[in-house]
């Protein structure tokens, strides 16, 4: 979920001086698809591919340190972005400092340091106030908050707790931008995570279908019997309990 | 040339195919999930300090909260 892209702040050191102006101009040029060679030390496969710069905000210049805000396709270095820069330039530039300030749906302003949380932690154990946890932990559903959802009816969730393709009767609504092929989470009524699946069919066809396959479970988040098992394994199965019964 | 919208920008709308209620007997409201429920699937954004690595926070947020299962999401490299 953390490839739903990244954004950061840098510093970038110039090797010559440059007008402001200048650097602008070419920090814009870079707001687009570019292309980048992971460096020696990665732990990628070191092949040329492309990464999109979603957006590239300058913030100020101070004789040769820019400082800029940049939004961006994870796996892009910022370090080779720098470099790159400083080469269009002419000067040359690198990279002096980098803090990322969102990591898909998780931003900065939501973080917390290890020492609060430790603190708010004991905090709990001693005054039992649950306010205290959630200071510094948000349920896991948030880590989906970036991910196109289809919600589900209560009869639909355990049988994908179990694995099973999501079908068309099951689903009660969804979010729009869901394309053959894409990842969409599966929630109950109540908004609880309850599989991360790929779609086979859009979000406009998921409307429409009224029977047949709209996704492939690929992970499963919430455990099994949390809801009733409302489904049965096949027709012989069936007749098997009518004997006994 | 327009730039481009970024995950977090991307807005989407609600297509609504059917109606139905919830029991409340299964399952809970993330929002309602206790302090207990909520350290066992929960997730937390730690603004980690530059020296150790992210499986040492990992390691350390395992031994302080005293759960189970820690994983990490990545971090940023030195």
């Amino acid at each position: 979920m953390l490839l739903s892209g990244k954004e950061y702040v840098c510093v970038m050191k110039l090797h010559g001086d440059v007008p402001e102006k200048r650097v602008t101009g070419v920090l814009k040029e870079f707001e687009d698809v570019i292309y980048q060679r992971p460096p020696l030390r990665s732990s990628v496969k070191r092949q040329l591919r492309t990464r999109r710069i979603y957006y590239l905000d300058f913030l100020e210049m101070e004789g040769r340190n820019a400082l800029f805000k940049v939004g961006c396709e994870s796996g892009t270095y910022i370090r080779k972005l720098c470099f790159d820069v400083g080469e269009v330039l002419g000067c040359g530039a690198h990279m002096q400092e980098l803090r990322r300030t969102r990591a898909g749906p998780f931003v900065e302003a939501g973080a917390v340091k290890l020492h609060d949380a430790a603190y708010w932690f004991m905090q709990w154990q001693e005054k039992k106030d649950e306010g205290l946890i959630r200071k510094f932990v948000q349920p896991m559903e948030h880590a989906l908050a970036l991910v196109p959802k289809v919600w589900v009816r209560d009869s639909a969730v355990d049988a994908v707790c179990h694995g099973a393709n999501l079908t068309a009767p099951g689903v009660l609504s969804l979010e729009t931008g869901i394309g053959k092929g894409s990842m969409f989470a599966v929630l109950s009524l109540k908004g609880e995570a309850v599989a991360l699946c790929r779609a086979t069919i859009s979000s406009e066809e998921m409307l429409k279908m009224d029977h047949g396959v709209v996704g492939k479970v690929e992970r499963v988040l919430m455990p099994r019997s949390t809801y009733p098992k409302c489904w049965k394994s096949g027709e012989k199965t069936d007749d098997k309990q009518r004997h006994r019964l | 040339m327009p730039r481009s919208v970024a995950p977090w920008e991307t807005e989407r709308k609600l297509l609504i195919k059917d109606e139905d209620r919830t029991n409340p007997k299964y399952g809970c409201r993330p929002e309602e999930r206790s302090a207990e429920q909520l350290l066992k699937y929960g997730a937390i954004n730690v603004d980690k300090p530059a020296g150790p690595s992210s499986h040492e926070v990992a390691a350390w947020v395992k031994r302080i909260l005293k759960i189970d299962a820690v994983g990490h999401g990545g971090t940023l490299e030195a």
